[in-house]
């Protein structure tokens, strides 16, 4: 009541220009919030006719471009029969120099049975995803036996090799973290790298200064924002042994920066498990680094172990984090149980044998110093170069000088390869994605050399190997 | 003491929201047809029913409100309840259980912010014993758990030793039964193992090529119908791998909302723009087209090279199926392309169970890129992509997987060969034919009786993927361990997987499954559902 008489008194002492300007002013502002805001791309309007007519217009491009009939990978070699040490391709019987069969447990017996008996008790495949009754007591222990092999407190089993550091990397690492990687890295990390979305910086190839280079920028960056620093998670992706390059990542050097400038290791062993060490535990046995220095390994069981699929470990502060958020383990059916049975068993085999690791790198030094004499031919004719260090199994042999065009380097590879297939040597290109590499390696063929090869193959290998390049690599 | 007692027990916390869900169950009380019955987004009656041969029903009761209040003040209790644990923990008056970083480490940034993981720690550790079940027998009708306790809330499981018998088990893709030790499935890939090994130690294009996959991919591509396929190891990698390498920057990929995490993850690492329409909603999706095709590509309004429509055959989650006659009237109006995801449709939906092309009595040709796996139907493990010779001759050379990751196993390959051939009825006997009939009638009367009994159920009458509304996030626990008590394993899906008031326990009928195990399991839940004062069913 009070407040009444007080506003009638304000508005009747108002002076009348007053009140009409400010009633002005209100209608203004209650127009303003009802009219139509203009968007600045809508600023002109189609009409439906030009709509159409745009939409009758446009021609897409087709779904896929066409390719040239004699491109390399046209036909795959067929192989009849069991890819194992002795192969049949595209019809002739050679023996498997391309295969990353290292310890040669794909035709072994003992594998063959255990996979057997667990077809007869599971059947072949899981019909679910590991949290959805795809668990199956074969997977566990896997899981447990791999953790205990390798030392570390947990493992966890991906089903395919490929997906296992494609997920592992993306599960830590999100949008505003940085990575080291090498420029060497293998396909699988890149497509890891960039489901990460972070940021990501390639160092040169086992080059450790410019990898500390890349830290120290890194450095100063933080002591500028230090806010951010506190947050930002800094991971270094390396291999233990490239697979592009065959050669060995530094790692004590590595773990040294690691402590230095505080950077996280993931470590991706896929062709040094099983080959290197005393035991076959990989790059960190070989080294004699102590494996809790190293976050997270990762590794597929389709080299060393023959079998299908990939497996990480580490401390279970790091797995664990892995069975909510790694897509390849969550979202993806499970692993055949067949197939954990038979790593399980090449496992029990690769413990109960150590001498077989000592096998495989005796075996790797005759190879590589074979293979290297095919190097050191310094007589005009041979101009094949051998890359690669002498405990990788899987080395590299590449033109000396190259033509020019990569397709032409393939084609004169080839050649040699189907030379060598027509004499019982089964060999094959190094195969990449052209256009999708970071950093294309040069074209060139791989040559695996397993614990099933016998002297006598290796050197009948070598010798054709330089007949082919003799006859056909004329410089 | 007492009080660490109290709170570690924390009873009162975990049974608030249970007495909540008792009083008020949410009931599908009116038949479909009845006016009052409000339905979301979808509705029965199809947009273009000319384009149908046959009625296509689905339906996704709205939550009712009360219920979605409740489920609200559910997860704001256990969220009040999991600060106060997460402060209990910090002052170390509760036992941490939370694996901790390395001492020599501490300096370092940490791995994991803290709020990333509360989720995980305070609302699904307490329910987490209701996933991850380890079993021991084949995955088929009935299953064998291995038991496991927990004496610390499902911080850590031990295994007894023993093992829970004859468990029906409604969580396994197994819609044709192929889940079997026994049989011609398992003889074939006896002899495939003993004569091939395990393992193969190669990628395709280089040493792993078998003559076994190249007869594989043959037969998938007669049993799609289409000209060409080619097989993967995984499925989602299949996905992931196999989009990158047909789209790229400049190209719009169109997606729907409930796509599986693989083809978005496919979609995100082929660099191209991606577009969501609403969930099986035609109309969005015919407006994402004009506006794509008339505006062009953001900014620079130039023309997009290729739009790709991106949806599955049957979504997991919901139980819906695609409706796949008006995308492809709208494909082939728009010059769209069509990638077809058939993970869960494939050997399930249709009568000769070639999938949801089949189901729908359409050309498979009129679906450019066909995709499945072979996990579900075929009792096996990967995936495939049918189409075009063009295009799979592109997929052999550009794919990822063929190039860098190794080829199927040689047991699998059989695995897919003998099973595709007993549903095609080349084998000789009409094993197949059986079992896709007996699917659909198990599908149809398990349906039937859930809805009878007044459940809320979603998705098509025809999908054998059944999901059962929840809401309440204790029911998730409740409902997943009362069934297990009775023997039957069940799928409870909560937030993330689905929205957050909106959470199921998830049916996978199989032709397997017999109408005695269905009777089981549906009058288990009636009983529950009816018993006492006819409310909840969690006693």
């Amino acid at each position: 009541m009070f407040q009444k008489e007080v506003l009638f008194c304000f508005f009747s002492q108002a002076p009348a220009y007053h009140l009409i300007l400010e009633g002005i002013l209100i209608l203004w502002i209650i127009r303003l919030l009802f009219s139509k805001t203009y968007k600045l791309h809508e600023t002109y309007k189609l009409t439906e006719k030009e709509k159409e007519d745009l939409i009758e217009e446009w021609q897409p491009e087709a779904l896929v471009p066409p390719v040239s009939k004699d491109y390399p990978t046209l036909n795959y070699d067929v192989v009849t029969g069991p890819p194992s040490h002795k192969i049949t391709i595209n019809g002739k019987d050679c023996i498997n120099f391309a295969s990353f069969n290292f310890l040669g447990l794909l035709d072994n017996e003992r594998v063959k049975q255990k996979a057997l008996a667990s077809l007869k008790k599971y059947g072949v495949g899981t019909c679910g995803p590991r949290g959805f009754y795809g668990t199956f007591d074969v997977h566990l222990e896997l899981e447990s036996r791999l953790s205990k092999f390798m030392k570390t407190e947990e493992a966890i089993i991906y089903s395919y090799g490929f997906a296992t550091i494609a997920s592992a990397i993306p599960a830590y690492s999100k949008r505003g973290d940085i990575i080291f990687v090498d420029e060497a890295a293998c396909f699988a990390i890149q497509k890891g790298l960039q489901a990460s979305r972070s940021l990501i910086k390639y160092f040169k190839h086992n080059d450790m200064e410019d990898l500390e280079r890349l830290l120290k920028e890194q450095e100063l960056e933080d002591l500028k924002n230090p806010r951010k620093a506190r947050v930002t998670r800094k991971f270094i992706v390396v291999e233990g042994l490239y697979i592009n390059t065959a050669d060995i990542c530094p790692l004590p050097e590595l773990v040294k920066l690691k402590y230095k400038y505080k950077v996280r290791i993931f470590l991706e062993e896929s062709m040094s498990f099983g080959v290197l060490g005393d035991h076959g535990r990989g790059v960190t046995e070989h080294f004699g680094v102590n494996i809790d220095d190293i976050d997270l390994i990762s590794a597929n069981m389709e080299n060393a172990l023959a079998s299908i699929g990939g497996f990480c470990c580490g401390r279970s502060f790091v797995i664990d984090h892995q069975r909510l958020s790694g897509q390849g383990y969550c979202f993806s059916a499970s692993l055949p149980p067949m197939l954990a049975a038979a790593a399980i068993e090449a496992l029990n085999i690769m413990e109960e044998d150590p001498e077989e690791t000592h096998r495989l790198t005796f075996k790797l030094y005759f190879g590589f110093v074979f293979l290297y004499s095919v190097h050191n031919k310094l007589s005009f004719g041979i101009c094949l170069k051998l890359v690669g260090v002498p405990v990788a199994p899987a080395l590299h042999l590449e033109l000396e000088r190259s033509s020019g065009s990569r397709e032409s380097d393939m084609k004169q590879l080839r050649s040699v390869v189907d030379y060598c297939m027509e004499r019982h040597v089964a060999l094959t290109l190094a195969r990449y994605l052209e256009k999708e590499e970071r950093f294309l390696p040069p074209p060139s063929i791989r040559v695996v050399v397993t614990v099933e090869q016998t002297e006598e193959d290796i050197q009948k290998a070598v010798a054709c190997i330089r007949e082919a390049a003799s006859a056909l690599l004329i410089s | 003491m007492a009080a660490r007692v109290l709170f570690s027990q924390c009873c009162f916390s975990e049974l608030l929201p249970v007495w909540l869900g008792l009083v008020t169950h949410p009931v599908h009380t009116h038949t479909r047809s009845s006016p009052g019955h409000k339905l979301k987004g979808n509705q029965n009656v199809p947009h273009n029913s000319s384009l149908y041969k046959k009625p296509f029903v689905e339906s996704f009761e709205e939550t009712p409100l009360w219920v979605a209040v409740l489920t609200y003040m559910g997860y704001g209790i256990l969220t009040i309840f999991g600060y106060l644990r997460d402060f209990l923990r910090h002052w170390n008056i509760e036992k941490c259980h939370v694996a901790r970083e390395r001492d020599e480490q501490k300096d370092f940034v940490p791995l994991y912010q803290d709020f990333e993981n509360f989720y995980t720690r305070n609302l699904y550790m307490r329910i987490r014993d209701n996933w991850n079940r380890p079993i021991c027998s084949v995955p088929g009708a009935k299953v064998d758990l291995v038991e496991r306790v927990t004496r610390d809330y499902n911080w850590t499981f031990e295994h007894t030793g023993k093992v829970v018998k004859d468990i029906i088990n409604m969580g396994s893709y197994n819609y044709l039964g192929f889940a079997e030790n026994t049989g011609a499935c398992a003889d074939a890939a006896l002899e495939v193992t003993k004569m091939y090994g395990a393992g193969v130690g190669s990628t395709r294009c280089e040493m792993g090529n078998l003559d076994i996959h190249e007869e594989m991919e043959q037969l998938v591509a007669r049993f799609l119908g289409v000209e060409s396929a080619m097989a993967f190891g995984m499925g989602f990698a299949t996905n992931s791998m196999n989009i990158p390498a047909l789209m790229g920057k400049g190209c719009l990929i169109l997606s729907d909302e409930l796509n599986h995490t693989s083809l978005v993850l496919g979609a995100r690492l082929s660099g191209s723009t991606i577009r969501v329409f609403k969930h099986n909603n035609m109309q969005s999706l015919e407006k994402l087209l004009r506006d794509a095709i008339v505006h062009g590509q953001p900014r620079t309004h130039r023309p997009w090279k290729k739009i790709l429509i991106v949806v599955e055959g049957i979504y997991s989650m919901e139980g819906s199926i695609v409706r796949l006659p008006e995308v492809i009237a709208l494909k082939k109006r728009y010059k769209a392309y069509l990638y077809l995801d058939e993970a869960h449709s494939i050997g399930a939906l249709g009568p000769n169970g070639r999938g949801v092309v089949d189901y729908f009595g359409l050309d498979s040709k009129d679906v450019d890129i066909m995709m499945g796996t072979f996990t579900k139907s075929f009792g096996a493990a990967g995936g495939y992509i049918g189409g075009k010779k063009e295009l799979i001759d592109y997929l052999r050379r550009h794919s990822h997987s063929a190039m860098y990751a190794t080829s199927m196993s040689p047991p699998v390959a059989q695995q897919i060969i003998t099973s595709m051939k007993i549903i095609m009825g080349e084998d000789g006997t009409t094993l197949g034919a059986d079992r896709l009939r007996q699917l659909s009638q198990n599908t149809t009367y398990f349906r039937r009786s859930l809805h009878e009994m007044g459940f809320i159920i979603y998705g098509n009458e025809d999908s054998p993927v059944v999901p059962l509304m929840l809401y309440m996030p204790a029911k998730i626990g409740a409902f997943g361990r009362e069934m297990l008590k009775r023997n039957i394993g069940t799928v409870v899906v909560g937030f993330p997987a689905t929205p957050i008031i909106e959470s199921r326990a998830r049916f996978c009928v199989s032709a397997a499954h017999t109408r005695e195990m269905l009777d089981t399991v549906s009058l288990l839940k009636y009983h529950q559902r009816h018993k006492e004062k006819g409310t909840s069913e969690l006693f």
